[in-house]
């Protein structure tokens, strides 16, 4: 048996063990397994709001947006002003990284520069504006400008970094 | 929210309007791509209860709450990178942190971390671009974490004052 296959029935068994202990934690009143059982429903519901629009958002934009208007904004050439587009796009995304995932594949597909990416793709962890709103109001303005203004710089440089090494080492995304 | 339901209406319907077969084949990569990591996300929702069952809110702040600053933004960092939390949870937390003596600095390396790194995550960033950039993308954020953290400590007069 290939590895490939050992982990695919490992997975499987995994699956069914989570599954299995949760009904038992439910019949049997098990307190700390009816938890995790809670926390699945809440976090999968949460998602389920979210995900099915960010795909449909994805697939609208796969079709209708060209290469070329990708390339121009994203791709390699557009060097720091690539990485400033990756931040705003990054600003309106939803979720976090979850989702950041799934776009930054699509843009990828679309020609955007890697390194361009993986500044999406970290400024969507840190530098969505709903987010970073409610951050405000609970630890103060300063602490998210300060924040902002000092790991906006290190992403961007560690990006360009990352970007430049991939693409020397001839790195391709597949999927 | 509700803005961005409204948003994805309308896009629908003027693509709908502008190329009818376009938006057929717009919904149906959506559905395949959704499908394909689907497997993936159920992974990162089974870690993700674990994990929170496994450290309550009580938890946390007992262990950022004592301690030297130092050890302090090694656990916020640990905390953060293996949980994930949706922002209007997160925070919320981090407001009573705050209020029970959390420093600045640790809540920093905490919430970071908790945005950046992501090891409940992993299986989903794995299937977008394999193990090897998957590790190197959450060393290097949890890297920028921890000097975010020590800049924020020093406005704060927490570190060097």
């Amino acid at each position: 048996m290939s590895l490939k296959t050992v982990t695919k029935y490992a997975r499987g068994a995994g699956f069914i063990a989570y599954a299995l202990f949760l009904g038992f934690s439910f019949l049997k009143d098990f307190g700390p397994g009816k938890k995790i059982g809670l926390n699945l429903g809440y976090f999968s519901l949460g998602m389920l709001k979210l995900l099915p629009i960010a795909f449909i958002l994805i697939g609208l934009f796969e079709v209708w947006v060209k290469k070329e208007t990708v390339e121009k904004y994203f791709g390699t050439k557009s060097g720091l002003r690539g990485h400033m587009g990756g931040i705003l796009l990054a600003g309106t995304t939803v979720g976090g990284l979850y989702v950041a995932f799934p776009v930054a594949y699509t843009l990828y597909s679309k020609g955007a520069d890697i390194g361009v990416l993986f500044t999406y793709i970290a400024a969507s962890a840190i530098c969505r504006v709903p987010m970073t709103i409610f951050e405000a109001s609970f630890l103060g303005i300063k602490f998210s400008i300060i924040r902002l203004l000092i790991s906006i710089p290190l992403v961007i440089f560690s990006s360009m970094l990352l970007g430049k090494y991939l693409t020397s080492r001839n790195y391709k995304i597949r999927h | 929210m509700y803005y961005l339901y409204a948003f994805v209406l309308i896009a629908i319907v003027v693509s709908f309007l502008t190329d009818r077969s376009k938006t057929y084949l717009a919904f149906k990569v959506a559905f395949r791509k959704f499908i394909g990591i689907l497997p993936a996300f159920a992974s990162m929702l089974i870690l993700v209860s674990i994990i929170l069952a496994l450290l309550p809110n009580s938890v946390i702040l007992h262990y950022l709450g004592g301690g030297s600053m130092f050890e302090g933004v090694i656990l916020a960092s640990s905390i953060g990178s293996i949980t994930l939390m949706p922002g209007f949870i997160a925070f919320p937390l981090c407001g009573i942190l705050l209020s029970k003596g959390v420093t600045y600095t640790v809540l920093s390396a905490f919430t970071t971390t908790l945005m950046m790194v992501g090891f409940v995550t992993f299986p989903i960033e794995k299937r977008y671009f394999g193990v090897k950039v998957t590790i190197i993308r959450n060393v290097v954020s949890l890297f920028i974490a921890v000097i975010v953290a020590v800049i924020t400590g020093i406005f704060y007069g927490e570190i060097f004052a």
